[in-house]
């Protein structure tokens, strides 16, 4: 989230798309209702269901899974058309004024650069035009035919309200409503928030649908302000905070990222990712790179990470390609993985195409599953009939299941949603023999690297000299370990202003990541972190005050980066320094420096752009957002249109090129393009989700909850139950080109037939939370049915739109 | 109102049950009965956060025992933290029954091997579970570690060993997993954030 829970209480108007919070986050979407009471906020919500989040709505429109895009393009179309924006937030903080290349263009579904055989693009013409200052060029007047403002009037201009009821489905009428209440938060007192989770992320296209929200808020000036932003509301407890540790093949802690096979050695690799401004006067933060990259080996490798040695750059793999979760099934598929370890996931129900999974899992030589549960992952050997129809005979896989502690039996931090890291205490022991999980990892990797320091072996450097600076070698403990990634000085640290005073002793906790050096004089484990755990544990504060009434909440746990609260604060207020609501300040420029509630996003004595020039999209070289994503993303610097990769259209409405009607950027394996099912065999679109009273897989291995929803079912609509002749509560298969599933129908008003392309469209739910272990009802995993298929930028893989055939089975 | 020392401190020690009741208005006495008779009245309270969804609520634990050295607690209920800025004491389905997942039957409670080819899972100790873990781990990144690729750069990186990571997991899990692995070249490394 760019804001956190309890800010949606200050929005205007909040927009769920891709999500249904009342459902999967029920008690964040107390904010909701507590806008809707006390703001007189308007809820309106996308989907294609009607879910527990529609039932409260002011305005809810059905759509057609996976047409987000055409959705939100068309709502742009109306902004831009209808001059709906906020004309000097847009002109002083986004890249409207920026001049594209000349060369760049989009034509028929691609943009420039297409390499039809390797499926990707070469990017080199979404870019600026630089001059010969070497910055970008920008037309202030908004009227060059290349400024970004203008081809981005152009793209949109498609996007009329008839092609987007004729791709989504809705209604032109509901279409067009939607777009007024939106347009109502142009003004600058006015703001919206939006809050989107997996139902946006699990799309060959999900970056881009998450980036044309984006778009939509900065042409409406919502982010930065209180009761703004883009908010992802994460599946998980701590997936922000594993995400924030890194731990994703290509990521290092703090959204650093691993070096790959051209950065050569550390130069190259720092200098690649320092990024310099790209307007006069811009931050450009990105150029302390090398202070958080040095103070990351200096924590993991200490005295071993010297100048001399690169800081043990080559300590760290190079990558040749990223490592994720589809790329490590196709290889384990094809039998180039030998040992995998699942330490709490669940893969064979949470990977897409399980009769693939399978396969692959069965390929192992050894699989060790930590979790404090039974999972079908560790069982994936066991014949459970139709469920799992394997024969244990025939797997060679050694298994290897190890007990964890849960929550309730460990000390530590979880980040949730709104980047706030809450200390959480341990109050029972794990059961049996169950250790935590800091434990197992410390007592496992003792041995390994006593293994290595006896027995040598391959490159066993990084292993044996990894710092490890733990009382207990064997089990490291949670406050040594939040210690390490908020991180110390390792020499006095002068202050940069007065050489003679010391601003940070040796050995002393860091309380800020402006302290981090590139020297070797501070060591760091997560940068964006430091501050969580200073001289005392911030995480732990629990401190409800909340002087400025906007829920801020500063001294409740610590919020990551530096406790604020709300991101891109400083676009808050206008280029003179002055909130442009004075009603929910955040911050403003006092003429001296930047004071207020939340902790300024922005150099704190720097005066504002009108002064000094400098934009609060600090993160950024262009020091504005991005209207035009430019070269960041792997599919476009503007979102376009896309099928799913299984669509109920044969063709893009938008494209006459095939090759443009689903995402042309997007990756896919033989084997698994070969599994796609076809609409004539698979006319109904299909789409999963969670209910009320599970979460995930956990929860059918607790009681109540697995007596609240004891058995699998899917949702269809009326009419095509009628069209089936399926009774409500029938038993019905539900078949896609990848597996079978049976359940109970639900037979329901909430999924009606929608006309796309001058066609009824079915729509079939799919709930996910069954499977061959647990305490419910036995069902199957619900990814049977699932494509293995990924967004184009980061792999997740498309659960939200795929197709499915329907059949009756008889009575049950 | 008649409260010994005694029965203040227990009235008061019960924390947020009686000072809520207090703040309602109920009279003493009753408030006294209702504690009296409270069963959460002799744990102890822990604070925690729900391990489900991001909104990561603040939930109080109460578990039988008093901390002393011999005494195990066990976790008898767990309920909303009504000091908690963002859920203020409300729990939603799935967290008002967290207990259920904490004392399931299906948690695991000693380690166990299934063998290659086997039906069944046999119980091992930590001891061989991890020796051999240890062991199958070694010998892959000794025969598949990749020093240089074809161009002759240094590459350092394992590809044949690969890792999944909880995102229930805490930070320091997390960040500790990370060390570990990457130390040893992993690459292939995600969490649930992938999917």
């Amino acid at each position: 989230m760019t804001n956190h829970w309890a800010d949606i209480k200050n929005a205007n108007v909040i927009v769920v798309m891709g999500g249904n919070p009342a459902e999967a986050h029920p008690c964040g979407f107390k904010w909701v209702t507590e806008a809707k009471a006390h703001n007189k906020a308007r809820l309106i919500v996308i989907d294609p269901r009607f879910t527990r989040t529609a039932a409260v709505a002011d305005q809810f429109v059905q759509i057609r899974p996976g047409t987000d895009i055409a959705f939100l393009g068309g709502v742009m179309n109306y902004l831009l058309s209808n001059d709906a924006i906020q004309h000097e937030y847009v002109k002083s903080y986004t890249n409207a004024a920026f001049i594209v290349r000349a060369d760049f263009h989009f034509d028929d579904g691609l943009f420039s650069g297409y390499d039809e055989a390797g499926r990707k693009y070469d990017k080199s013409t979404w870019v600026y035009e630089l001059g010969p200052d070497g910055y970008a060029k920008v037309d202030p007047t908004l009227q060059d035919p290349r400024c970004v403002y203008q081809l981005l009037k152009k793209h949109y201009s498609r996007y009329t309200p008839e092609v987007v009821s004729s791709i989504t489905g809705a209604r032109k009428e509901e279409f067009l409503e939607v777009c007024k209440t939106i347009a109502s938060t142009a003004p600058a007192d006015r703001t919206m928030t939006s809050l989107y989770a997996l139902g946006w992320t699990q799309h060959t296209v999900g970056t881009q649908n998450i980036r044309a929200m984006a778009m939509i808020q900065l042409l409406l000036g919502n982010v930065g302000m209180a009761g703004g932003g883009v908010n992802a509301l994460r599946g998980h407890s701590n997936i922000q905070g594993l995400t924030d540790v890194g731990v994703l093949s290509d990521l290092l802690p703090g959204y650093l990222t691993v070096p790959k096979e051209a950065d050569k050695d550390v130069d190259t690799y720092l200098a690649a990712r320092t990024l310099k401004p790209l307007r006069p006067g811009q931050m450009s933060y990105w150029q302390n790179y090398p202070k958080f990259f040095v103070s990351l080996q200096k924590a993991w490798w200490g005295g071993a990470a010297t100048k001399d040695n690169q800081w043990a750059y080559e300590y760290l793999p190079k990558l040749d390609k990223v490592y994720d979760i589809l790329t490590v099934f196709e290889l384990m598929h094809q039998g180039k993985v030998n040992g995998y370890i699942c330490q709490g996931f669940n893969i064979l129900a949470s990977a897409p195409h399980k009769a693939k999974n399978l396969e692959a899992l069965s390929k192992l030589k050894f699989l060790v599953v930590i979790d404090p549960l039974v999972t079908e992952t560790s069982t994936f050997w066991r014949n459970a009939g139709e469920l799992n129809p394997v024969d244990p005979a025939k797997i060679e896989t050694e298994v290897f299941r190890l007990p964890s502690g849960c929550f309730a039996e460990e000390d530590g931090s979880l980040t949730n949603s709104g980047r706030w890291l809450q200390w959480h205490y341990k109050g029972a022991e794990p059961p049996g023999d169950a250790k935590t999980d800091l434990e197992i990892l410390g007592e496992l990797f003792h041995r390994i690297r006593t293994l290595y320091a006896k027995e040598g072996g391959a490159f066993p450097d990084p292993m044996v000299k990894l710092a490890w600076p733990y009382a207990v070698a064997s089990r490291p403990s949670a406050e040594e370990l939040a210690r390490e990634y908020n991180g110390w000085a390792l020499a006095d640290l002068p202050d940069p202003k007065d050489k003679t005073k010391i601003v940070v002793k040796r050995g002393d906790q860091l309380t800020t990541f402006g302290q981090l050096t590139d020297d070797g004089s501070t060591a760091a484990g997560c940068w964006i972190y430091t501050g969580s755990y200073t001289d005392k544990n911030n995480m732990a504060r629990r401190e409800t005050a909340d002087p400025s009434g906007l829920g801020l909440t500063p001294s409740w746990a610590w919020s990551w980066p530096a406790n604020r609260r709300v991101l891109y604060n400083g676009a808050s207020c206008d280029p003179t320094g002055k909130p442009w609501d004075p009603r929910r300040a955040l911050v403003k420029w006092n003429g001296e420096k930047w004071v207020g509630p939340d902790v300024p996003d922005f150099k704190v004595d720097q005066p504002p752009a009108s002064e000094s020039g400098m934009a609060p999209f600090i993160m950024n070289p262009e020091g504005v957002g991005r209207l035009f994503g430019a070269d960041k993303l792997t599919d476009g610097p503007f979102p376009e249109h896309y099928e799913p990769f299984e669509s109920p259209l044969a063709k893009n409405p938008l494209h006459e090129r095939a090759v443009a009607s689903t995402n042309p950027a997007a990756r896919i394996f033989a084997g698994d393009k070969a599994a796609l099912g076809t609409s004539e065999k698979f006319p109904y679109a299909a789409t999963t989700y969670r209910l009320t009273e599970h979460f995930h897989f956990w929860t059918k291995h607790a009681r109540i909850p697995a007596i609240l929803q004891p058995e699998q079912f899917v949702e269809i609509g009326e009419a095509l139950a009628k069209e089936k002749g399926i009774r409500d509560g029938e038993r019905i298969r539900v078949r896609s080109n990848r597996g079978e599933i049976v359940a109970k129908a639900v037979v329901t008003k909430r999924i009606r037939p929608l006309t796309v392309a001058g066609r009824t469209i079915h729509t079939v739910g799919i709930p996910i939370h069954w499977g061959f272990e647990g305490l419910t009802k036995p069902g199957y995993l619900a990814n049977t049915l699932t494509p293995a298929v990924g967004d184009a930028n980061v792999q997740t893989p498309e659960f939200k739109a795929f197709t499915v055939n329907v059949e009756k089975l008889g009575v049950a | 109102m008649n409260l010994s020392r005694r029965q203040f401190l227990k009235l008061t020690t019960s924390g947020i049950g009686a000072t809520s009741l207090g703040a309602l208005g109920f009279a003493p006495d009753r408030v006294l009965a209702d504690v009296r008779n409270f069963k959460l009245a002799s744990t102890t309270q822990t604070r925690n956060t729900c391990p489900y969804c991001s909104v990561s609520c603040g939930v109080i634990m109460y578990g039988l025992g008093d901390r002393s050295k011999n005494a195990h607690l066990k976790l008898v209920h767990i309920e909303g933290d009504p000091d908690h800025p963002v859920n203020r004491g409300t729990l939603c389905p799935k967290g008002a029954s967290l207990i259920d997942f904490v004392n399931s039957p299906h948690r695991l409670k000693f380690p166990e091997y299934r063998a290659p080819g086997a039906s069944e899972w046999q119980r091992v100790t930590w001891e061989w579970a991890l020796d051999r873990i240890a062991r199958l781990m070694k010998d892959d990144r000794d025969k598949n570690f990749v020093a240089k690729n074809a161009a002759g750069v240094t590459v350092n990186r394992w590809t044949t060993v690969g890792l999944l990571a909880a995102s229930a997991s805490s930070n320091e899990t997390g960040y500790l997993t990370h060390k570990i692995f990457r130390s040893m070249g992993m690459t292939a490394m995600d969490n649930q954030a992938r999917v």
